[in-house]
């Protein structure tokens, strides 16, 4: 009688099961099999999706999603850290306000957040205009289209998600350490340098995982800022299933990224397990 | 020294909101842009929301928007709210495994979770339109609704249940009275969120929507392909306008359930 309750978990359990995992086991069967002629899917166990991976075309754009995936973490860790200190800093009336300000544009879509940079960018854009107005350039300067155009709409699509794991691990910093610090003579920068910015690391780390995570399967950026040389793994896995209409191979692309994200996290969580050890040594 | 700092600081954050808002005011204040297509000041017009709204595919992309998030959102409540609760009451002997099932829609990329859906349905030889939008979009929104709704019960505890419980009540009366007006904000906060959600979606949206089934964000995606042009500033602002209204509310309704309950 008492455990009737628990049946109240059934709808929501089975659908994810259903809608969710169900899908994913497609999308794993599929990428060890074949595809017909016609762009039809034939359930033959094979590696020569995983294979084609490796070609150089694939393998290129793959370094350079790696690349520009590594980019956008740094430039938004350069970004997001202080603004995620600078909440903490404030009156604790207003930080909610603040951290409502900071999340806001993650609600926007990716699509929308692109577009709005190239009315911004595109050759009679507001910089355009404004640089041939004041005289500074005769023509137009290309601005969209160009690989940092999409480095920079990867940071902006991108930046509030670090912003919050961060903001969070600096709220929870013990401020007795610090304090410690202070009271063992630190400078101000050396008590950030040696006691704030390691206690925030778990914030660093998931908010970097976060987003290179993101970037690695990011197709909207690159594909309303970017031109036909900028496409990132993220539009080639888009590709496969839209044009070119090969599903197994999408799938065993987009399994590679999910491989590396596993192993991301994974190295994380060792990472902070060891670190709670450590801690709970000391 | 360190008042410099701190302004420094405060100065340099304030450089990195206005880089996060000032593309988002120069779309919409470009929506008012009398000139179509060049980035100068012509004079103020709202003839852009005009044309929108004579526009019937503009007007059929807004009604299927809207369907499929009404629909989204009553589902997915009601089965965030169920799990939530069952979560919060008793002891699952495969706990971990629920949890881990219901974080692992928010963590993997959506680009995955929307090809996934699309690989299973055509697979099942379902046709792409509402119905699979429907469900691709209740099947991404409720792992965060069980977020929500869980981070209120988990304020609230148990304490209050029990009283009225060992005060002779029903379940039901126990929920219906107890319960219920308690977790209120949080469920309200989960469906607008949802619904938000719903409304905004573009990637998963874009693997699994049919030729009659545009929605907004899939019909601006369109517009932009075909090249820029103020009715996509105008759209994207009525989008826009209509997500931060929404998210304020929530945020608000979920942040004053947690203060109260400390």
């Amino acid at each position: 009688m008492k455990n009737k309750g628990k049946l109240l978990a059934v709808p929501g359990l089975l659908w994810l099961g259903i809608f969710f995992v169900i899908p994913l086991l497609f999308v794993v069967i599929l990428a060890f099999s074949q595809r017909g002629v016609y762009g039809e899917i034939i359930y033959t166990f094979t590696l020569e999706n995983f294979s084609r991976f490796f070609e150089p075309l694939y393998i290129q754009i793959f370094f350079e999603s790696l690349i520009v995936a590594v980019a956008t973490t740094l430039i938004c860790l350069l970004l997001g850290y202080p603004l995620a200190y600078m909440i903490t800093r404030v009156n604790p009336k207003w930080q909610n306000a603040w951290l409502l300000i900071v999340m806001l544009p993650f609600w926007i879509n990716f699509l929308v957040r692109s577009y709005a940079w190239v009315i911004i960018l595109r050759s009679q854009g507001l910089v355009n205009t404004f640089l041939q107005s004041i005289g500074l350039i005769d023509q137009p300067l290309t601005l969209l289209y160009t690989p940092g155009a999409v480095l920079l709409g990867m940071v902006y699509a991108l930046l509030p998600f670090i912003i919050l794991p961060i903001y969070v691990s600096l709220e929870q910093l013990d401020r007795k350490k610090l304090e410690a610090a202070y009271d063992l003579g630190a400078s101000p920068l050396k008590a950030f340098w040696h006691v704030t910015l390691p206690l925030s690391m778990p914030g660093v780390i998931s908010g970097s995982i976060l987003v290179f995570v993101s970037s690695l399967g990011m197709f909207v950026v690159p594909d309303i800022m970017g031109g036909a040389k900028s496409a990132l793994f993220g539009n080639i896995i888009q590709n496969q299933f839209l044009s070119a209409r090969d599903w197994p191979f999408g799938s065993a692309l987009s399994m590679v990224v999910v491989l590396f994200s596993i192993i991301l996290i994974f190295l994380y969580y060792r990472a902070t397990q060891s670190q709670e050890k450590l801690e709970g040594r000391g | 020294m360190m008042k410099m700092r701190k302004h420094l600081l405060f100065a340099y954050s304030m450089m990195i909101v206005a880089f996060l808002y000032l593309p988002i005011a120069v779309l919409i204040l470009y929506s008012f842009n009398d000139s179509r297509i060049n980035a100068t000041w012509e004079g103020f017009t709202l003839k852009w929301y005009q044309s929108l709204f004579q526009n019937d595919r503009v007007l059929e992309a807004l009604y299927n928007s809207l369907t499929v998030a009404v629909i989204t959102t009553v589902v997915t409540t009601i089965l965030a709210a169920l799990l939530a609760l069952a979560l919060h009451r008793y002891k699952f002997r495969f706990g971990k495994v629920f949890n881990g099932l219901i974080y692992l829609p928010i963590l993997i990329p959506e680009i995955l979770m929307g090809l996934s859906m699309l690989v299973m349905f055509s697979q099942f030889e379902i046709n792409m339109g509402k119905t699979t939008l429907i469900i691709a979009h209740i099947t991404f929104c409720l792992s965060f609704a069980i977020v929500i709704i869980m981070a209120r019960l988990s304020g609230m505890g148990q304490d209050l249940e029990e009283a009225a419980e060992d005060l002779g009540a029903s379940p039901w009366q126990t929920f219906r009275h107890v319960t219920l007006p308690i977790i209120s904000p949080g469920l309200i906060a989960a469906a607008l969120m949802t619904f938000t959600m719903s409304l905004d979606d573009f990637v998963i949206s874009f693997f699994v929507s049919g030729p009659n089934s545009t929605t907004l964000p899939l019909y601006i995606y369109g517009m932009v392909k075909r090249g820029v042009s103020p009715e996509i500033n105008a759209l994207s602002t009525i989008l826009i306008l209509a997500i931060i209204v929404m998210i304020v509310i929530a945020e608000s309704l979920a942040f004053k359930g947690t203060k109260r309950s400390q």
